[in-house]
């Protein structure tokens, strides 16, 4: 399936309302714009390069957190650059983190080429391959607030793949200095910088 | 007997590396496996207190220990040269967030080297990692890890520095490749 209907934005939007305690990491490009479209905030950590470490960087934050939600929020280009984490997260299975992949299959900020998950590479039967406990692939709006209640209720890692339309929406810039956002986020948690 | 001792040589650093992550405060233990980190990981995997993670590739470490840092935690990731290779892009994270730094990178392609194929990246590990402005320490004896290594982590956590200790051929011993 290649890409989908489902605008983006609604979808992130929809996912980061009433986020209580919730960590949000985010893939370079578009899914960096599309939470900080719904709302920059202090818990966001947004990537600008490192490209497919989104997951990782999320692995992590859960492992380091266990007691708050964490959202890893990417897209299939990303994801596939960090193929391999996915391997990394089932052996963990951090009950805390849920992974939401934007596929539109394709690399959406270089010109709209078609990526793998564009020409078959379905993300969500990977996740289940790797032994993911709970994947789900998401082609309808109804099922986004179910999916926001189980990203808050850290019962199980899960990953979802979101069927999102292949455009390039007016981007919404987060910071760029890494810095700052990290050391925000960290005293957002109460842990002073160097 | 240990399958990841040599004979002979003094073979302390190998706990060493493990007792100085520990006194450092480092919480997570994450690595691609290599013989020469063999005791270390062992004793990660061991201990309730330390989250010992194994990758498919080392650059996966960096992302993860940037996330760890995120969360109040500190962390180490142990590799061979040949790793370092696989970290450059990612290292962009580290310079761009400062983000702190530890890895532990034990050499091949250094010294007496059985596996040509390893000297390539193995002669150009350390310039590598300080093209991408990571500190770097060597020790080739076995007395000089534990110095070195808590001289990075100090430089690392306190001071958000990217730091690496080298472990040279020298200080591994020699790879079997008759058995």
């Amino acid at each position: 399936m290649i890409g989908g209907t489902l605008d983006r934005r609604a979808v992130v939007a929809d996912l980061l309302q009433d986020r209580g305690e919730l960590l949000v990491v985010t893939g370079l490009g578009s899914p960096s714009y599309d939470v900080m479209a719904a709302g920059d905030h202090d818990l966001n950590y947004y990537l600008w390069a490192a490209m497919g470490s989104a997951m990782t960087v999320g692995l992590g934050l859960a492992m380091a957190q266990p007691h708050r939600p964490v959202l890893v929020v990417t897209g299939d280009g990303e994801a596939l650059m960090g193929f391999g984490a996915l391997a990394t997260i089932a052996l963990r299975k951090p009950r805390n983190l849920s992974i939401v992949i934007l596929d539109n299959g394709h690399f959406g900020e270089t010109g709209m080429q078609p990526s793998h998950a564009g020409q078959g590479i379905e993300l969500s039967r990977v996740a289940e391959a790797c032994g993911f406990p709970v994947v789900d692939l998401v082609t309808e709006r109804q099922v986004v607030e179910p999916l926001r209640r189980r990203i808050q209720a850290r019962e199980s890692l899960n990953l979802a793949v979101v069927k999102i339309q292949a455009e390039n929406l007016p981007r919404a810039l987060p910071p760029r200095d890494g810095v700052y956002v990290k050391n925000r986020f960290r005293l957002a948690l109460g842990h002073k910088p160097a | 007997m240990v399958s990841d001792t040599a004979e002979g040589a003094d073979q302390s650093w190998r706990q060493d590396v493990f007792d100085v992550l520990k006194a450092a405060g480092v919480k997570h233990v994450v690595y691609v496996p290599d013989a020469g980190h063999a005791t270390a990981i062992r004793l990660a995997e061991a201990d309730p207190e330390i989250k010992a993670v194994v990758l498919t590739t080392e650059e996966e470490g960096i992302g993860y220990l940037a996330g760890a840092w995120l969360g109040g935690e500190r962390g180490a990731l142990l590799m061979q040269s040949s790793g370092v290779g696989n970290c450059i892009n990612t290292l962009g994270l580290v310079a761009c967030a400062r983000f702190p730094f530890l890895a532990v990178v034990t050499m091949r392609g250094d010294w007496a080297e059985f596996n040509q194929w390893q000297n390539p990246m193995g002669q150009a590990t350390e310039a590598a990692l300080r093209l991408m402005g990571v500190m770097t320490w060597r020790a080739d004896e076995a007395k000089d890890v534990a110095p070195l290594l808590r001289g990075a982590a100090t430089m690392a956590f306190e001071g958000d520095g990217a730091c690496a200790l080298l472990l040279g051929q020298r200080l591994i011993g020699e790879k079997e490749w008759a058995k």
